[in-house]
C-alpha cells in the first residue's frame, strides 16, 4: 500500500530543508514544513523537543478531536504524544499497576485481544482479567460478560481498570453507541478507569458504520458521571489513512485525571527525553490533512479514497470466498486492517492438533506457510473460547494480493477440509 | 453534594495513593523545575516582560541542534530520499547518499520507512552496526544477533535495567551506578523499584573511578540487597572524564570477580578531546584480555544518534550490543523488546548512516569529514574554554572537561546562602542555580540532580552553546558567581 504521498514530501522537507528552495514542492507542503520547523529548537527535527510533545502540535491534536466531537473540548495539557500508542498505553499501565501490594493489580481485557498488549501486562506485573466478547452476535460487549469477568477477577486480584479495543482488534467489530454508554455506565458503577485503544477510528468500512470515541460519549452522559470517570483515550498514526507505523507518532488524551497524578505521568515521560519528532510531525499532519483548497487536496482525498476502496472491495471479496468454503465462517467486517474468521475443525483434525501437542490453528497456520506461503496468525496468539478456533487475515493490501491470498488460503483449506472430513 | 442533589461524586480510580508507588520516587533534574521556570521565563520575554536579560540560555540539556550546531548534509539527504524515494530521480542528490537510501529502503517492508520492522531492527542496519563495532575494534568479532535497535540509548537502558531487576526484600537487585550519574539511572531504578547502590566518582582526581570505592560500596549494599549491575558512563556525563585503559581493564576484573553484569553507557564515544585521553570501548578491552574474561563477563553496550558529532536527538536513534548473555534471558529479552514493536525507523536508519558513513573516494566523503571535524574541534576548542574560565572565578573550580558535552565545576557557596536555601527547603544548588536564571537567563542544572558528595556542591552545564556566546554565558557567570558570594557573605 502507498502511504500518503503529501506527508513523505513534508517530512522529506523537514528532513533536509535544502529542498524548501525548489520548486518542485507544492506551496502548500512547503508552509508545512516551514511551520513546523519553526516549532523546533534550532529550525531542526535533530533537537529534543518538550516530553510531552511539541505544543503546537499537542494544540492541533486537541483540535483535531474536538472537530471529531462535534465541538467536545479538548486540551493540550490533556494530550501526551509518545511513540506509539503502545508506549502511551505502557505508560499509563505504569502508574496504574503496583508491584507492592500482595494483591495484584487487575486490568480487564477483551478476549481476543493482540499479543503484544498481553505481554506488556505480564511484564508489568498486572493480573489478566479476560472478557469474552460475543462472537455470534458480531464480537459485540455484553456487560453482563463485563460484570461476570469482574466478579471473577475480584476474587484474585485488585481490578481497576477496564481496557476496551474500538475498533477491534484483531475483530473488526466497532461498538455501538449505546453499547459504549453501557460500558461507561458499568466503569462509574464499579469504578473502573477506562482504556479506551482507539486507534483503528478512521479505518472504517460499509455505510451502516460510524465510530463513536468513549470521550464524546462520555461527556453526553450526565455531569455526574462525565465529570468523575477516569479515562484515557490512544490514537495512532500507524493506522488510518496514515499507515505511517515505522515513524512511531501516538498520543494519549486524558480525560478527569487527578492532576497530581498528571504530574507524575509528566515527570515520568521526561526520563524517556521526548518522543521521535517526525513521529510527531506524522501526527501533525493525521490531525490536520490537506482541506479543500489546498493544493494537495485533490490528490489526497483521492488517495485517502483509494484505500478505503480496495479494503472495501477486499472485505467483500474475503466474505465471497469463505461463503464458498466449508468450515470457515466469519462476521461481519466494519473496520481496522485484520478479519478474524472461525475455523470449525473436524473431530479428525483436532486429534492429530493433539497428537502433535499443538493447538489446532497454530498447526494449521504453519501446514499453510509451509505448503501456500501465505503467512496468518493463529487464534490461539489472541485468545478465543475453549474448543474455538480462528486464524486472523492481514486486509489492507492491494487488490491483486488479497486475491492471491485468497486463492491460496482457498486451495489450502478445501484440501485440508477433505483430508480430515 | 452533586448539582442534582444525587449521590455523593465517586472518589477517583487513580490517585497519589492508589498509583503505583514507585512512580513517585521518579526525579529526572535535566528537565525538573528549573527547567520548568526556564520555559515559563522565555514566555514572559515573549510578552514582553522586562527582564535583566533578553533570552534564556538553555545550557541544561545537551541537545547540539537546539544550540546551533548543523546537522550533517549527507545524513539528512539520505533521510529525505528515503522518506521521499521519487527524489531518486532528482540529480541534485550525490550518488552515495542515493545508494545509501536504495539499500535502507530494500530492507524495508514494502520499501517505506512508514512501515513496521523487525523488534530487534531492520536485519541490514544491524549487520552494518556490527561491522561499525568490528572496525572500531580493531577486529574482534561482532554477532548482528547480538545487536538490538533501541529508541535513543535510552530505551536500551532501561530495557536491561528491566530485564535484570528481580527479587524481593534482601534478593532486590542492586545496580551501581556512579555518583555523579546521568539522572535517567536513578529514575529507572526508582521507577523499577531496583536498588541503588552508589560509588562516588574521585573529584580530586579528575572523576577518576577507584576500584576500592567499587569494592566499599559493593560491601556495604550486599547487607540489604543482591548487587546485580554494574554501570559505568564512558565518556562520563556529567563529568566528562575518559576512563583510562587500565582503570577498564580493573573494572572488567572487578565485575568478572564480583559476578556483575556490565552496562557500559557509551554514547559520547566520540567526543574525546583532552590529549593522552582516548576512547576505549569496552567490549575491545574485554576480548583484549582473554578467553578467561571474554567468554564469562556479560556485558551490554549503548551508544545513540543523540551525542557525537551527530546530535541527532530527535530522531532517537541507538543500538546495544549484549554480550555473553545467558541464551534463555536473551530469548526474553528479545521478547520484552516486541511490546512495544519497533524503534522509529528514522532512527534506525540514522544509526545505518552512523556505521556506515561515506568513505575516501565517494563522492559526500569530503564534505562529511571537513563538517565532522568542524563539530568536534568546536566542541574541543569549547571545552577548553569553558574549564580555563571558569578556573579564574574564585569559588568556582572545574575538572578538565576530558569527554561529552559538559562541564561539572564546584562551587563554594556561602553560610548564609546555604540555610537560606535549606530554609525554603531548597537544595543549596538548585537556590544558586535557580538564582542564577532569574537574574542571568542562564538554565543550567544544579549538581544535586546528579548527586554529589554531602556537603559539596555543582551544577552542570553544556559545551554546546555557540563559542561567542559561550564565551559571554561564562563570563556572565563569572559575574553573577562573585556578586552571589559578596551578597550572602
Amino acid at each position: 500500500m502507498s502511504y500518503f504521498l503529501g506527508s513523505q514530501k513534508v517530512l522529506a522537507a523537514c528532513f533536509y530543508p535544502a529542498l524548501l528552495e525548489e520548486d518542485s514542492l507544492p506551496l502548500d507542503v512547503k508552509q508545512r514544513a516551514e511551520s513546523l520547523l519553526r516549532e523546533c529548537d534550532g529550525g531542526s527535527i535533530g533537537s529534543y523537543t518538550d516530553s510531552s510533545g511539541i505544543a503546537k502540535i499537542k494544540h492541533c491534536v486537541s483540535q483535531f478531536i474536538t472537530r471529531r466531537d462535534g465541538g467536545v473540548p479538548s486540551s493540550p495539557d490533556n494530550i501526551f504524544i509518545k511513540s506509539g500508542s503502545q508506549m502511551a498505553l505502557m505508560i499509563m499501565l505504569k502508574l496504574l499497576i503496583r508491584s507492592d501490594d500482595s494483591c495484584r493489580t487487575g486490568v480487564l481485557i477483551p478476549v481476543p485481544t493482540y499479543a503484544s498488549f498481553t505481554l506488556a501486562l505480564e511484564k508489568q506485573g498486572a493480573a489478566i482479567i479476560p472478557y469474552y466478547l460475543c462472537e455470534e452476535q458480531g464480537w459485540t460487549l455484553q456487560v453482563e460478560e463485563l460484570r461476570r469477568a469482574l466478579n471473577t477477577g475480584r476474587k484474585t486480584c485488585n481490578p481497576v481498570a477496564l481496557y476496551i479495543c474500538n475498533p477491534g482488534n484483531p475483530t473488526g467489530h466497532i461498538q455501538s453507541r449505546k453499547s459504549i454508554e453501557e460500558v461507561i455506565r458499568f466503569a462509574a458503577e464499579e469504578k473502573l478507569f477506562i482504556l479506551a485503544d482507539e486507534v483503528y477510528q478512521s479505518c472504517m468500512y460499509g455505510d451502516d458504520t460510524e465510530f463513536h470515541s468513549y470521550k464524546k460519549v462520555l461527556s453526553e452522559m450526565g455531569s455526574t458521571i462525565s465529570s468523575t470517570v477516569e479515562q484515557a483515550s490512544f490514537n495512532s498514526v500507524s493506522k488510518g489513512f496514515m499507515g505511517e507505523c515505522g515513524l512511531r507518532g501516538g498520543y494519549v488524551e486524558l480525560v478527569n485525571l487527578d492532576p497530581a497524578v498528571k504530574e507524575y505521568a509528566s515527570r515520568l515521560l521526561s526520563t524517556r527525553s521526548c518522543p521521535p519528532v517526525v513521529g510527531q510531525i506524522a501526527l501533525d499532519l493525521m490531525a490536520d490533512p490537506p482541506k479543500p483548497g489546498d493544493t494537495s487536496f485533490p490528490t489526497f482525498s483521492e488517495e485517502v479514497q483509494s484505500i478505503k476502496n480496495t479494503i472495501g472491495k477486499n472485505t467483500v471479496r474475503i466474505l465471497e470466498v469463505f461463503a464458498e468454503l466449508p468450515g470457515i465462517s466469519c462476521q461481519p467486517l466494519k473496520a481496522g486492517y485484520f478479519v478474524f474468521p472461525c475455523l470449525h475443525f473436524p473431530p479428525k483434525a483436532i486429534k492429530w492438533a493433539k497428537r502433535r501437542q499443538m493447538e489446532p490453528d497454530m498447526l494449521y497456520c504453519l501446514h499453510l506457510l509451509e505448503e501456500s506461503g501465505l503467512h496468518v496468525r493463529p487464534g490461539c496468539e489472541y485468545g478465543q473460547r475453549k474448543d474455538s478456533y480462528h486464524i486472523r487475515l492481514f486486509v489492507a493490501t492491494q487488490e491483486n494480493i488479497m486475491e492471491d491470498a485468497l486463492q491460496r488460503l482457498k486451495t489450502f483449506h478445501t484440501q485440508f477440509m477433505k483430508e480430515f472430513s | 453534594m452533586s448539582e442534582n442533589g444525587a449521590l455523593p461524586l465517586r472518589g477517583k480510580v487513580l490517585t497519589v495513593d492508589t498509583m503505583n508507588a514507585n512512580v513517585k520516587k521518579v526525579d529526572y533534574a535535566v528537565r525538573g523545575p528549573i527547567v520548568q521556570r526556564a520555559v515559563q521565563i522565555e514566555k514572559e520575554l515573549k510578552e514582553g516582560v522586562k527582564k535583566p536579560f533578553e533570552e534564556v540560555i538553555k545550557a541544561n540539556i545537551g541537545d547540539a541542534h537546539a544550540m546551533g550546531q548543523r546537522p550533517i548534509t549527507f545524513f539528512r539527504q539520505v533521510m529525505a530520499l528515503c522518506t521521499y524515494p521519487q527524489l531518486l530521480d532528482d540529480n541534485k542528490f550525490p550518488e552515495d547518499a542515493k545508494n545509501r537510501a536504495r539499500r535502507i529502503l530494500q530492507s524495508c517492508g514494502g520499501n517505506s520507512i512508514g512501515a513496521y520492522t523487525t523488534s530487534q531492527g531492520i536485519d541490514c542496519v544491524r549487520h552494518d552496526v556490527a561491522n561499525y563495532i568490528q572496525r572500531r575494534d580493531g577486529g574482534i568479532p561482532s554477532d548482528p544477533d547480538n545487536i538490538y535497535l533501541t529508541t535513543g540509548a535510552s530505551d536500551g537502558i532501561v530495557t536491561i535495567l528491566k530485564l535484570l531487576t528481580a527479587g524481593e526484600g534482601r534478593t532486590r537487585t542492586g545496580v551501581m551506578i556512579s555518583i555523579p550519574q546521568y539522572p535517567l539511572y536513578s529514575a529507572s531504578i526508582a521507577e523499577l523499584g531496583a536498588v541503588q547502590i552508589s560509588y562516588y566518582l574521585n573529584e580530586e582526581k579528575c572523576w577518576s573511578l577507584d576500584i576500592s570505592e567499587l569494592q566499599r560500596a559493593l560491601q556495604a549494599a550486599r547487607e540489604h540487597c543482591s548487587p546485580r549491575v554494574l554501570c559505568i558512563i564512558n565518556p562520563g556525563n556529567p563529568t566528562g572524564q575518559v576512563q583510562s585503559r587500565q582503570c577498564i581493564e580493573d573494572v572488567i576484573r572487578f565485575a568478572a570477580k564480583e559476578n556483575l553484569f556490565l552496562m557500559a553507557d557509551e554514547v559520547y564515544q566520540d567526543n574525546v578531546y583532552a590529549e593522552g585521553c582516548e576512547f576505549h570501548s569496552f567490549k575491545k578491552v574485554l576480548f583484549e584480555m582473554g578467553p578467561e574474561y571474554s567468554s564469562k563477563v556479560e556485558l551490554a553496550s549503548f551508544h545513540s544518534t543523540s551525542k557525537c558529532y551527530m546530535g541527532e536527538c530527535g530522531f532517537r536513534g541507538g543500538y546495544m550490543e549484549v554480550i555473553n548473555m545467558d541464551p534463555g534471558v536473551k530469548a526474553q529479552l528479545t521478547k520484552l523488546v516486541s511490546v512495544r514493536l519497533c524503534p522509529p525507523v528514522p532512527g534506525q536508519a540514522l544509526m545505518d548512516l552512523v556505521v556506515n558513513s561515506p568513505q575516501p573516494g565517494e563522492p559526500s566523503y569530503q564534505t562529511f569529514m571537513k563538517e565532522r571535524t568542524a563539530v568536534l574541534s568546536a566542541l574541543a576548542e569549547k571545552a577548553k574554554l569553558t574549564e580555563e574560565i571558569l578556573n579564574t572565578v574564585p569559588g568556582i573550580s572545574c575538572n578538565p572537561v576530558q569527554g561529552a558535552m559538559y562541564s561539572f565545576p564546584r562551587i563554594t557557596l556561602p553560610e548564609r546562602a546555604i540555610n537560606e536555601a535549606k530554609a525554603k527547603d531548597q537544595a543549596p544548588d538548585m537556590f544558586y542555580c535557580m538564582k542564577l536564571l532569574e537574574e542571568t537567563g542562564i538554565c543550567l542544572v544544579p549538581g544535586s540532580g546528579f548527586g554529589q558528595r554531602e556537603g559539596t556542591y555543582h551544577f552542570r552545564m553544556t559545551i554546546l552553546p555557540p563559542t561567542e556566546k559561550l564565551k559571554i554565558m561564562l563570563n556572565k557567570l563569572k559575574e553573577f558567581h562573585q556578586k552571589f558570594t559578596q551578597q550572602y557573605s
